[in-house]
């Protein structure tokens, strides 16, 4: 029996190391410093990432800006005041959210902020990826409070400090590191998603750094070099999914090491 | 002198600081209120978005009623819309992903939790969920390039070899269709379905193993015993997955093929909720196209909600029921 499960760890891992690996081979290629900075070109004449780089660092640092302030705010009151049936409604609310379909997220942000303004922008996609990164960086900001222990938040009330002293100055630093952890893992899932993009940043040839402007992002451009019938954009889309992988993985890897400790 | 002390004794006034919190403290009131505030939004936000779906896919309920949902005919130049071809699409895809993952999460959860010893789990738990981080649109990639090719030169023809006679393995093989969408969720899935049947594994109380090896139970017998108790948990942990295999659109749509037909093969093309709304939406000019592909998204919403919602019911009974049992003991 354990032969057989740990055959099934062994499959699971296998293909983690296969993928990986094949992504690392057919990326080096086409990886160099002009892929990196340049726009792309038509096909035949090289042409690069550059602006999707560009553009996803923005569309990341919008959503962060919206999702992160917001997701934490939920988080803490979820901890601090979540135990009633409100608190109750609010984390079943956020734990159904973080399965409902990024594609759908997608489709709301199209009906509300797309519609209104007439035109694709990167103000759309953020707000998108921010609505993803939400529910996740509220249950993770809630878990890591909890694991504050209880004599903390005793002892800073005992000494007269009110409840929003408390919270902002005792246990909000204790718990700050799992805080960042979990929006660091937030941010590495959001950098992936393509699909809320596709009708809300919609993508871009060019530079553009204009918040009421089609914006380009990594996985977009990685989708439509994918599915298109060149080869040189194919070879392209590999290394562009290097880079992206890259930035993900390391992502993942510094948060483990950081955390090591705690689990 | 009754009346002076009656007077005394009148309840200290009752402002907004004291609605909002017990302390009546500023700092405390305002903390409170703004945190609401965000707490309200989340819930304002998930109202939102059932409202902002429904009345956008309005124009095409008015139109095609419940008909939306039985009709197979998807023909955006005749305002013809049909869903049928991908609910069947999304419900088969899915199901090939549980088939296959299922049974090689629970392996995975097992050897993670009952057989590995402690650094040899570790390490493992860490790859497997960075089988989790991967974007979907790498997997797409993945697929096009390296799975459906496998596939179609390794698999599928002895697939069809030896089980051409069932109508599941039967016409052209081209690597791209249903079973590639489904091999490609499969992988999707098993690190999150592995996930949480780990933690429900692991609030099962370890008395349960004690109890089953101090009457002699063999190993496996034992991790029987295990399973059973966390029966609820896994049907959720399967349900999770389902849900997220339902909803996945990036990796699926570029490999299912993307044709609006009903096959019983496997290897033939097809096409998910999700994978139309991706591929079409950006197409769809007239105001009706437009309405019935956010009408697949408030499906898919409305149907993933409802998924997610009883697996968390299940998880949540499981880890607590069985936590709660633990400290007890």
């Amino acid at each position: 029996m354990t032969t057989l499960t740990a055959l099934c760890t062994l499959v699971a891992v296998g293909i983690l190391l296969i993928i990986l690996i094949y992504i690392a081979l057919q990326g080096i290629g086409s990886l160099s410093f002009r892929f990196l900075v340049d726009s792309p070109r038509p096909v035949g004449e090289g042409g690069g990432i550059g602006n999707a780089i560009s553009g996803t660092l923005v569309l990341l640092g919008l959503s962060a800006a919206i999702g992160l302030p917001f997701g934490i705010a939920v988080g803490i009151y979820l901890s601090e005041f979540g135990s009633g049936k409100f608190g109750s409604l609010v984390r079943f609310l956020t734990d159904t959210l973080t399965g409902i379909p990024s594609i759908v997220t997608g489709v709301f942000v199209y009906t509300i902020v797309v519609v209104p303004l007439k035109h694709f922008s990167a103000l759309a996609g953020g707000i998108a990826l921010a609505l993803i990164m939400v529910p996740i960086v509220a249950r993770t900001t809630e878990e890591m409070i909890k694991l504050v222990p209880h004599s903390l938040r005793e002892g800073a009330l005992a000494l007269g400090a009110p409840q929003w002293r408390t919270t902002l100055g005792v246990v909000i630093p204790a718990a700050a590191s799992g805080i960042a952890t979990g929006a660091m893992l937030a941010i590495a899932r959001i950098s992936g998603e393509t699909a809320p993009l596709l009708f809300t940043a919609f993508g871009s040839r060019f530079f553009s750094y204009y918040l009421d402007q089609p914006i380009a992002s990594l996985t977009v451009q990685i989708y439509n070099y994918a599915i298109s019938p060149y080869d040189e954009w194919h070879a392209q889309a590999w290394a562009a999914t290097l880079v992206l992988m890259t930035m993900i993985l390391s992502i993942n890897i510094v948060v483990r090491f950081f955390t090591r400790k705690r689990f | 002198m009754d009346q002076t002390i009656a007077e005394h004794r009148s309840p200290p006034t009752v402002n907004w600081k004291h609605l909002l919190a017990p302390t009546g403290n500023t700092g405390d009131a305002v903390f409170r209120g703004l945190l609401f505030a965000a707490a309200l939004l989340m819930v304002l936000i998930a109202g939102a978005m059932i409202v902002a779906l429904a009345v956008k896919s309005m124009p095409s309920i008015r139109q095609f009623g419940f008909h939306f949902l039985t009709s197979s005919e998807w023909n955006p130049v005749k305002s013809e819309f049909g869903a049928l071809p991908f609910i069947y699409g999304t419900i088969v895809s899915s199901l090939i992903a549980l088939v296959i993952s299922v049974p090689l999460s629970l392996g995975i959860a097992i050897f993670l939790v009952e057989q590995a010893p402690r650094q040899v789990a570790r390490p493992v738990t860490f790859l497997i969920e960075l089988l989790a981080a991967i974007p979907s649109v790498v997997y797409g990639l993945w697929g096009i390039f390296v799975l459906a090719p496998f596939l179609r030169v390794h698999v599928e023809p002895s697939l069809q070899h030896w089980f051409g006679w069932l109508p599941l393995f039967k016409g052209p093989i081209t690597g791209i269709g249903l079973l590639t969408g489904g091999i490609i969720l499969a992988i999707m899935v098993t690190p999150i379905i592995s996930a949480v049947v780990r933690d429900v594994l692991a609030a099962v109380p370890g008395s349960q193993r004690e109890a089953a090896l101090a009457l002699g139970a063999t190993k496996w017998e034992t991790t029987r015993v295990v399973l059973v108790n966390g029966a609820p948990g896994i049907a959720g942990a399967v349900i999770l997955g389902l849900g997220r295999a339902i909803g996945e659109t990036m990796a699926v749509t570029m490999v299912i093929g993307n044709r609006a037909h009903i096959s019983a093969s496997l290897f033939d093309s097809s096409y998910t909720i999700a994978s139309a709304i991706a591929n079409e939406f950006t197409e769809a000019t007239q105001d009706l196209y437009l309405s019935a592909l956010v009408e697949l998204g408030l499906i898919l919403f409305l149907v993933t909600f409802i998924v997610n919602a009883i697996a968390r019911v299940l998880v949540w009974n499981v880890t607590r029921k069985m936590s709660g049992v633990s400290s007890a003991v």
